[in-house]
């Protein structure tokens, strides 16, 4: 556990986030905790405002209108929306998170791999090259990475390899909170097995908090304890994950968990 | 060695630029100076020269010269290549000031890719011919992005840049443009000098200004500014070193240039700054070469 405080305070708040383009609704008034080492899963279907409510949540973007109130290391909630930007930057860079469906977003392509996962440990002052080195090839490692590719570029890499720096490259500063979007899109099957097993080992090992965003239940399953069903920017049903898939309420629910092949 | 004042091309207002036009890039200077190290736009001139060749710097220096100065121009450390010689002549042509080689003579130098071996005094300006001042554009291409991590001090990917170096060459293998934290706040572009001149910069008796044409930016180091070279704390910062002497003057604390000599893979080192080199040989200093 990272955090030994009393933990009577969820983790991240959100209250009434809505955003819309112009007149068409991204999401709508979605509310939820989340407490520590908990992960939400946030299932729907295409243009159902998953990404758009990640973006919000992320505060990459400014929702319409909405709260989200973020407990910070000291105990304090921080109002996430009233942050200046260089406090969310630091946020971005120490306590949160970010992994992008395409490595290619979250990865600066034109510096090694090394480079890549040290670049947090730099930016919040990290001065000494044999640390910051140490503590790149620790977290390669971590992500079963071949550490003789510590100095090899990112585009020379498989997606499932740049998917992994970029999973290393988020954890190293150990943050709480992890905001992931399909990470485990675009690759194939058994690679996406190994890359769920690692993801659910870190996040049970470090008791991160989650929120993954997925169109795909079996990913949602395998990592989520709670799951949220999005349909046109709404949420239309919300609960434990086992209880959601096992026995879904909503119409559109069933209609989505029946889609998927049963064994 | 230093011409007089010589005729005006009469065609000209003096030093070329129009009068509002100094008075907005002095203005720029001014703001330049207050908040040193920090990239202040400006509305660059076409010049009667190329892109490239020192647009930004001439601008400056038109826009401070007046009649009772002396203009040392140099290029790559020397005073007599064309670019140095071109823009001399121009000032000569549309100023009418006096011109130098020498370093003690000069009020205003204005400098490609070296800072003269001679220490400034505090009565000088140097003038910088900058091409990128960003030192930040080859880690993030985007303008507004790069404003904004000015803007926040945020310059973790600038040591990004230096940790690949080492994992790459084993040593900080950037040798010019060495990017430079300026009065502990502002990270700048030294203009592309060897980064054996960086330490001349810090605490400078003289007013260091800078001027880059195309991308239309001044930025300044007012004197005596802190002025550190980024590195890692296992990693320190050094200047480049050299087992040769100057084969001219004999000199060992220079920077050397490579002079290729013959077609058989012979070659020599000499001092890139000539005003320097000349000044030992005339002090009866001599080198092994000749």
């Amino acid at each position: 556990m990272t955090d030994a405080a009393p933990q009577d305070a969820p983790l991240l708040s959100a209250r009434g986030i809505t955003h819309s383009y112009g007149a068409r609704i991204g999401c709508r008034d979605i509310a939820f905790d989340l407490w520590p080492g908990e992960v939400l899963g946030v299932v729907g279907e295409s243009g159902s405002g998953k990404t758009t409510l990640l973006n919000c949540l992320s505060a990459q973007m400014m929702p319409s209108s909405g709260k989200l109130t973020y407990r910070l290391r000291t105990g304090d909630q921080a109002d996430v929306y009233a942050l200046t930007e260089a406090e969310r930057r630091m946020l971005m860079r120490t306590d949160w998170g970010f992994v992008h469906q395409n490595p290619r977003d979250g990865l600066r392509m034109g510096v090694s791999a090394g480079a890549n996962v040290g670049e947090r440990l730099m930016a919040v002052g990290a001065r000494h090259y044999g640390a910051i080195r140490d503590q790149v090839t620790d977290w390669l490692g971590r992500v079963e990475m071949d550490l003789d590719r510590i100095d090899d570029l990112p585009s020379q890499f498989s997606g499932g390899m740049q998917q992994r720096v970029q999973i290393a490259r988020n954890l190293v500063s150990g943050p709480r909170l992890v905001f992931m979007d399909e990470p485990t899109g675009g690759l194939d099957v058994s690679v996406q097995a190994r890359l769920l097993d690692l993801l659910r080992g870190l996040t049970n090992d470090l008791g991160l908090s989650a929120v993954i965003v997925t169109h795909d239940l079996a990913v949602a399953r395998l990592l989520s304890h709670r799951l949220m069903v999005m349909r046109r920017g709404e949420v239309v049903e919300q609960g434990l994950t086992d209880q959601v898939l096992d026995d879904p309420q909503h119409a559109y629910t069933q209609l989505l968990v029946s889609s998927v092949l049963q064994t | 060695m230093t011409q007089a004042r010589t005729m005006t091309d009469g065609g000209y207002n003096f030093a070329y630029l129009d009068e509002q036009t100094k008075r907005m890039i002095r203005r720029a200077i001014l703001k330049a100076v207050a908040i040193p190290g920090h990239q202040v736009p400006f509305g660059s001139r076409e010049m009667p020269l190329p892109y490239g060749w020192g647009t930004g710097g001439i601008q400056v220096t038109a826009s401070i010269i007046g009649l009772a100065d002396v203009l040392k121009v140099i290029d790559q450390g020397a005073d007599d290549t064309t670019n140095a010689v071109s823009i001399r002549r121009f000032f000569a042509r549309t100023a009418g000031v006096a011109t130098t080689e020498a370093m003690a003579d000069a009020t205003i130098i204005q400098t490609r890719h070296r800072i003269p071996e001679t220490a400034l005094r505090d009565d000088q300006i140097i003038v910088y011919q900058v091409p990128i001042p960003e030192p930040l554009r080859w880690l993030e291409p985007r303008e507004a992005e790069t404003r904004k991590m000015h803007g926040l001090a945020d310059y973790g990917v600038m040591h990004v840049k230096l940790y690949e170096d080492i994992a790459t060459y084993g040593h900080i293998e950037t040798s010019y443009d060495y990017p430079v934290l300026v009065n502990g706040r502002y990270l700048t572009a030294p203009s592309p000098i060897p980064k054996f001149d960086n330490p001349k910069m810090h605490e400078m008796a003289a007013l260091q200004l800078f001027g880059a044409g195309r991308e239309k930016r001044i930025y300044a180091i007012p004197p005596y500014t802190r002025v550190e070279s980024l590195d890692f704390e296992d990693h320190p910062f050094a200047v480049q070193t050299w087992e040769a002497r100057c084969a001219i003057c004999g000199a060992e604390d220079s920077f050397l240039d490579e002079v290729i000599t013959d077609d058989h893979g012979g070659s020599m080192f000499v001092c890139s700054d000539t005003d320097h080199c000349g000044r030992r040989v005339a002090d009866g200093h001599r080198g092994d070469g000749e």
